[in-house]
């Protein structure tokens, strides 16, 4: 297993978001950036928190913006957004949130292996404070490829 | 055993549940089936669940249901997950 592609230019480090709206868009051209999706997939993501709520919030600090396999996604792939001021987006336990993945995955099928491999990343409970005080592209790399490795 | 895995549109969050409760099951030597599924799907991936694994914001969708409902705040927190999960099933 492994984690979805996470190329240089699917990261941003250090953006400023007025709201979670922002935040997810950021996210979403992080990943049309990379060429995961086309631009409309933000838009999908946000639509999800819109119909289920803020549950995609599912640690201290940490959203995991996604949304369904459509037409708009090209590969799998994964975004990483860091925030220089955390936004709130409603979760009773887990706001505010400092860091944005975005993913996209083309099958139902993809998740069970490749997004189970984030459980690996951030179950270490240093995972997410460490990629919200991530200065450069090259850190928040680190931070995922060393935590998925020291858990092999 | 049946444990269910529930988020919002069945990709994603509900993958990481599912792996993070077998983790903990493992651990707790419990033998069970943990599967994903989403909001849409609730009613009869429930039905003959023993145990329904979900968020504080999508508890209220899941209905009437005979099986244990666990909410679980941090997904990646294996403590409270390994908590929740002996309460229910010990």
């Amino acid at each position: 297993m492994s984690l979805p592609p996470l190329p240089d230019s699917a990261i941003t480090v250090g953006a400023h978001a007025a709201d979670w709206r922002e935040a997810v868009e950021l996210a979403g051209q992080a990943l049309a950036r990379s060429g995961a999706t086309e631009q409309g997939y933000a838009q999908r993501m946000i639509q999800v928190i819109e119909e289920f709520g803020a549950y995609i919030v599912i640690a201290p600090g940490l959203a995991l913006a996604h949304a369904r396999p459509g037409p708009d996604v090209n590969a799998d792939g994964l975004s990483v957004v860091t925030l220089d001021e955390p936004v709130v987006f409603g979760h009773p336990h887990n706001d505010p949130v400092s860091v944005v993945l975005g993913l996209a995955v083309s099958t139902p099928e993809a998740h069970v292996t490749s997004v189970a491999e984030l459980a690996n990343v951030f179950n270490d409970p240093e995972a997410i404070p460490a990629l919200a005080a991530a200065t450069d592209v090259a850190d928040v790399q680190r931070i995922l490829t060393l935590s998925e490795e020291a858990s092999r | 055993m049946k444990i269910v895995a529930i988020c919002g549109v069945g990709v994603g969050t509900s993958g990481i549940l599912k792996v993070n409760a077998e983790r903990v099951l493992d651990r707790l030597g419990i033998d069970a089936d943990v599967t994903a599924s989403d909001a849409a799907h609730i009613a009869e991936a429930a039905a003959d669940a023993q145990v329904v694994l979900t968020s504080p914001e999508l508890v209220d969708r899941i209905g009437r249901t005979n099986a244990d409902v666990i909410v679980v705040e941090n997904y990646f927190d294996l403590d409270e997950l390994e908590r929740k999960l002996d309460e229910a099933l010990g």
